[in-house]
């Protein structure tokens, strides 16, 4: 192959579009706002899978709180009609993230598995990927956070602990699906298999509200759920093209 | 001291900036001695500590990850860009009146310039690694992400940078040539450096001349796409409110406006402090004035336009952002904006106003006070309205990012003082160019006879 047609082909590979059709994966989470309870347990699963530090009181008053997943609470109406909803909020892992676009150093990209990654020692804390970000899941390191003795015994080894000055975001706990993909690798699987991982909030949701899998395989429950009528995105308009999605809340008042 | 009422003579001219370098007064070490402390003590203290400690040393917060840092890098290029674009702008239009002035008014694009540039440093969370934006090669093959308005900006503004730092040098060689040879001691060999063997020969003349054109024409647009590029970081974004086509008009045209403002302010110091009285008059003032007016009224109306835009679209969100920019939180500042910037510039009407010393310097402040407060409401008020309400949170500036503000002033004054003693901060030759050519009554029979 001569330069002109090398060229040719990489500069292609380099223009294929966000929506990836021949990646490995398309990992999707479905969330059903008619389970979901709203008891958070997800976001403390999330807190002790993924080192996420407790930034304390002060930092909390100051709204610097870390919550790569977190409840969002509406109020509707007035009281005493008055209505709470709330719908789990996280990374959507947008097939067309605004925040890839943005960030100057790659420290977030696209990987072979339909994620959104996000490589902690590039960052160099522009903080532009937070502001792109229309759902708002990117958290940012103000400052280093430290776990009182004996906590640091309990932070997970599979997972970096972060320094101030970086950017971090929902990764769909990407050292289990690394983890699985290993085992299937070891048993002489070519592809990890329905069930084989699941994220720390979807192995703790009391109700199974949260459901994970790979959108690629047709039988997969998350495929199933892309077809219920009750299924839609967050801000859908914005063209991101997120990979959770939520199944709405039927509500028989309504 | 010559007579005051005398006509300037083409020696007057060098005798009057060669004393501008040389003789330094009390005045000048006390004013260099508080603006160096200042830099240090409000710029690099705050920022070491916030080295230290991290980014959470100012008081952003999660929805608000932008702030002050980033309003006064945009405060910064914004006042660069009317020194080398204006004088660019006035060069190919043939103004006479830009040869007293275009020097100190680049000097001020180069020295804002740098002074945005170490706010760019302040922003970002690991300065240290900052140079991992810029593309150069590398070990691990890793380059910067071509996709990124950030990364166009790294390469807008060091090319801005190198070019209007390459046109003010230029300009400038024929003065050290004459500086050279006016001084003595460190100054001469300083001069002997910078004027590259300038004799003022018919060619080099040509050369120069040839030479600055072609830069004036290539820094034109150059000037232009920076300001367009740094609101590309904002319009790029889905956030209501910064997501508008608008945004590279609004930053140019309000860059521009700041930039002059800050010129007038800057003449007038010059024109107070360094005895340059014959130099910059009343028509330079007069003149950026009826430029500042224009400005003023074109910022306007893309601030209506903006607000045109937002009701148009007839979106909630946008809907919001509006509510919240004219009522919210922040609405002083707005209103504060609007008073400085639209409505008190209308006073460069009157002939009188455009005149006078004082009001001009006033009013330059005031608007560049109200520029700054346009660039942090840009931030402000659409960081704290994004598009899921649980998110919205106000922010508010901490001690710190005040602090580096000022410092950031500091350091900006430091710069300029330093020049003002290195670097004519007037054009020696081509204020000559505007005089009328020296003649004596006997000289010009004895040469009139030659002929």
């Amino acid at each position: 192959m001569n330069f002109i047609d090398r060229f040719v082909s990489s500069w292609q590979k380099f223009r294929k579009p966000a929506t990836y059709e021949d990646f490995d994966y398309a990992w999707t989470m479905s969330i059903d706002l008619d389970r979901c309870t709203g008891c958070s347990a997800c976001v403390t699963a999330c807190q002790a899978e993924n080192n996420i530090p407790i930034v304390g009181k002060k930092e909390l008053a100051k709204g610097r709180e870390m919550q790569w997943i977190r409840i969002e609470r509406y109020w509707e109406g007035e009281y005493p009609n008055a209505k709470l909803k709330f719908i789990p909020m996280l990374c959507q892992h947008c097939d067309a993230a605004p925040c890839e676009t943005v960030c100057p150093v790659s420290a977030t990209y696209h990987n072979q598995d339909g994620l959104n990654t996000q490589i902690y020692n590039r960052c160099i804390g522009t903080r532009s990927c937070a502001v792109y970000c229309p759902y708002e899941v990117r958290y940012f390191n103000y400052n280093d956070h430290h776990w009182d003795s004996p906590l640091e015994q309990q932070l997970n080894p599979d997972v970096t602990v972060r320094e101030k000055g970086v950017m971090e975001k929902c990764t769909f706990c990407v050292q289990r699906i690394r983890q699985a993909k290993d085992h299937a690798k070891d048993d002489g699987r070519r592809r990890v298999r329905e069930g084989d991982v699941q994220p720390a909030c979807v192995q703790t949701c009391p109700t199974e509200a949260l459901v994970f899998g790979d959108r690629k395989d047709a039988n997969s429950k998350v495929s199933k759920s892309l077809n219920d009528p009750r299924a839609y995105h967050v801000l859908e308009d914005l063209n991101t093209s997120p990979s959770v999605v939520y199944l709405k809340k039927v509500d028989a008042d309504a | 001291m010559r007579d005051k009422d005398r006509q300037l003579q083409f020696s007057d001219v060098n005798d009057d900036i060669v004393r501008s370098l040389v003789v330094t007064g009390k005045n000048y070490y006390i004013a260099l001695v508080t603006a160096i402390f200042v830099t240090l003590a409000c710029f690099f203290f705050p920022w070491f500590y916030q080295l230290n400690y991290g980014i959470g040393a100012a008081g952003m917060n999660h929805p608000n990850v932008w702030g002050t840092y980033l309003a006064s890098f945009i405060f910064w290029i914004g006042l660069s860009h009317s020194g080398t674009l204006l004088s660019c702008v006035l060069h190919i239009t043939n103004s006479g009146w830009r040869k007293a002035m275009y020097r100190s008014a680049e000097a001020m694009t180069l020295f804002s310039l740098m002074v945005a540039v170490t706010m760019v440093l302040v922003h970002v969370g690991r300065p240290w690694f900052i140079h991992w934006a810029a593309p150069y090669p590398n070990q691990m093959e890793l380059w910067p992400n071509f996709r990124s308005p950030l990364m166009f900006d790294v390469m807008a503004i060091t090319t801005y940078l190198t070019g209007s730092s390459i046109f003010i040098y230029m300009g400038s060689i024929p003065d050290f040539a004459a500086v050279r040879d006016r001084t003595t001691g460190w100054r001469h060999h300083l001069y002997v450096l910078l004027s590259l063997g300038w004799r003022g020969s018919d060619k080099e003349w040509h050369r120069l001349g040839v030479a600055y054109t072609f830069l004036a024409v290539l820094t034109i647009p150059l000037a232009v796409s920076v300001h367009s590029i740094v609101s590309w970081d904002f319009a790029a974004s889905l956030v209501p409110g910064l997501h508008q086509t608008i945004f590279a008009p609004y930053f140019v045209v309000g860059a521009i406006y700041s930039g002059t403002a800050g010129i007038v302010t800057v003449m007038f110091v010059l024109r107070k402090y360094m005895n340059f009285e014959h130099y910059i008059t009343k028509l330079h003032f007069d003149n950026l004035g009826k430029l500042l007016l224009a400005l003023s009224l074109l910022w306007s109306y893309i601030n209506i336009l903006e607000l045109f835009t937002g009701w148009y679209s007839g979106t909630s969100t946008e809907y919001e952002q509006l509510r919240y920019k004219l009522t919210g939180f922040y609405a002083p500042l707005y209103w504060e904006m609007i008073l400085f910037c639209a409505v008190a510039p209308l006073l460069l009407i009157s002939n009188k106003f455009r005149n006078s010393f004082v009001p001009m310097l006033i009013l330059s402040i005031a608007i560049n006070i109200g520029m700054y407060t346009e660039r942090f409401l840009i931030i402000a008020t659409t960081m704290s309205r994004q598009y899921l309400p649980e998110t919205w949170r106000v922010y508010v500036p901490s001690l710190v990012e005040i602090s580096i503000l000022v410092g950031s002033i500091a350091m900006f004054v430091t710069l300029f003082l330093l020049f003002v003693k290195i670097v004519p901060s007037i054009s020696i030759y081509e204020v000559k160019e505007t005089m009328e050519t020296p003649k004596s009554k006997k000289g010009d029979a004895e040469w009139q006879a030659t002929r």
